[in-house]
């Protein structure tokens, strides 16, 4: 049950979207996500489903791993599908009891499911893509201006990664739990949601306790190679910005000029 | 005797679709019989521990089948968690999984879990906390206020306080000091004399379980490498070797000795019967 949980996945890979610097990737995502707010009408989702779509071709990222990361929101997108469905006002279409539905409706339904599939499995994709060190990399890197204002970048980022770090850790030690507490006839499937909350405390006090005791073992860790914050430090890895990266970024560019433009027409 | 864990083609595939999708074991076919002492042996990632995870119906076979008492584990709900209580898996460091208050509290999770009366729970309680070397002083205690070695033996007698008819240990003693590994195998043993269980045991160890087991269970990439006893098992030392295991201390010297033209038999694996060839070996010279 756990193994479905895809949050923060990397699919290593040697293709064009893997090699992009992460910042590229991520400003890219930033583009996509401002774009994607701002579609309207057919051709302008169009558009980003194009775009998608062949990033996704070009990053060999199994369409199949995109859509298991919908799984998880499948309620979210079909709760505001009904809503908009049936509370939006317009041209009625057909009527029963206290429900209406209108042309509008379905439109603005469409295009709601259509925007939340596209944001997720975009983002998704930025995710599968880079691995999570390269991420934090590209954050700290992209916020650096902010060190000015003394915002702490450097502590936020290694936050970042240590957490990104021990998800999948987690996890497993998770499903260790289960398994242990299982083998001793622990039962998590029947009864009523009270008992099933009370038959999470076998999981939740030892994955507690080994978290804190992991947390404790990593600033130990930490100290005996004299990490002392981001002052100073120097990477093994330095970012570097190619052609392909400046390339990428002016197709956003366009992407994103392309949908405003789109915005004015009802197409 | 009779068979009571039949494992029928057995195979399991791990994260299938993704590309992380790999065999873990691939068609094994065995049978454990009422009442030995089977160690399974094999390098890190040979499938030790998703078999073992089989035979309880932890995990769900790829394909084939595992037979309890000549009955399929999944044949129905029920059976699958009767097999939970009838098999005991006693996980690697098992000491992460308490939670309790109390270690009695603790002990009592399983035979409560099975729906028993607290009479019956706090006796089970106190036998297997006597079995396992739990101190009666510290029944009362937080379990997390004990020592590692302590609170390994309590997470143990949680398992065994269900008295299942089989018990299965993944490398018990992983992490522990000589004494305390010396003493905890030693009730092992005691427990499996005076209730007749069935007992698997995990291991890196091919001392502990040249002394202890009745039968080894060789594994390599996923399939049977060997069944067989120690002594058939330990005398094909280069095979072993050749798929990164080893042979027991007190092997290694005979086969040395064998190596130097010394008329020893180079399967010898417990101390006394070195120490007999070796006395052999002084008559006649």
């Amino acid at each position: 049950m756990l193994k479905d949980i895809t949050l923060g996945q990397y699919f290593p890979g040697n293709t064009i979207v893997h090699r992009l610097d992460p910042r590229t990737k991520l400003l890219m995502t930033l583009l996509y996500i401002v774009a994607l707010f701002l579609c309207k009408w057919f051709v302008s989702y169009g558009l980003m489903l194009v775009f998608l779509i062949t990033a996704v071709a070009l990053s060999r990222i199994r369409p199949k791993a995109l859509f298991k990361g919908l799984k998880p929101l499948l309620v979210i997108i079909v709760f505001t599908a009904v809503i908009n469905l049936f509370y939006t006002d317009g041209r009625v279409l057909a009527e029963f009891w206290i429900f209406k539905i209108t042309v509008e409706g379905i439109q603005n339904a469409f295009f709601l499911v259509l925007r939340i599939m596209l944001l997720v499995m975009g983002t998704f994709l930025l995710t599968y893509t880079t691995s999570p060190i390269a991420l934090t990399d590209g954050l700290e890197s992209l916020l650096s201006p902010l060190k000015k204002i003394h915002f702490p970048v450097h502590e936020l980022a290694m936050m970042m990664s240590i957490a990104l770090r021990f998800i999948p850790t987690l996890i497993e030690e998770t499903d260790k739990i289960i398994s242990a507490q299982k083998a001793r006839g622990a039962d998590f499937e029947t009864g009523n949601i009270f008992r099933r909350a009370k038959a999470l405390i076998p999981i939740l006090v030892p994955l507690f306790v080994s978290a804190f005791r992991r947390a404790d073992e990593l600033a130990t860790a930490m100290e005996c190679r004299c990490y002392h914050g981001g002052e100073g430090r120097t990477k093994l890895k330095q970012l570097h910005y190619h052609t392909r990266d400046v390339l990428c970024l002016l197709l956003g560019l366009a992407l994103l000029a392309g949908v405003i433009v789109l915005r004015h027409f009802t197409l | 005797m009779a068979a009571i864990i039949e494992v029928r083609d057995l195979c399991h595939t791990y994260s299938v679709g993704t590309p992380f999708e790999h065999d873990a074991i691939k068609h094994m076919d065995f049978t454990v019989e009422k009442g030995e002492f089977l160690g399974v042996i094999g390098h890190t990632g040979s499938g030790k521990s998703t078999l073992i995870q089989h035979l309880n119906g932890l995990l769900k076979p790829t394909c084939g089948d595992v037979l309890l008492g000549g009955e399929s584990i999944w044949k129905d709900k029920q059976t699958t968690r009767r097999a939970r209580f009838r098999v005991g898996l006693v996980f690697q460091y098992p000491e992460y999984q308490l939670f309790e208050d109390t270690v009695f509290e603790d002990i009592a999770f399983g035979p409560k879990n099975m729906g028993l009366d607290a009479a019956q729970v706090k006796q089970r309680v106190l036998r297997a906390a006597e079995f396992a070397g739990v101190k009666a002083s510290s029944l009362e205690k937080s379990p997390f206020d004990l020592s590692g070695g302590q609170k390994r033996r309590v997470a143990i007698a949680g398992v065994i306080a269900m008295e299942p008819e089989i018990v299965i240990f993944d490398e018990p003693t992983a992490g522990l000091d000589p004494a305390a590994r010396a003493s905890l195998l030693d009730n092992i043993s005691t427990y499996q004399k005076a209730t007749g269980a069935t007992v698997l045991m995990v291991s890196h160890s091919m001392d502990d379980v040249a002394v202890m087991a009745d039968r080894l269970l060789v594994l390599n990439e996923g399939q049977i490498e060997m069944l067989g006893t120690p002594a058939q098992i330990f005398a094909k030392a280069e095979r072993l070797q050749s798929i990164g295991l080893t042979v027991p201390q007190v092997t290694s010297l005979f086969l040395r000795l064998k190596e130097l033209g010394l008329p020893v038999d180079p399967a010898t694996y417990t101390v006394d019967a070195a120490l007999k060839q070796l006395l052999r070996l002084k008559g006649g010279a």
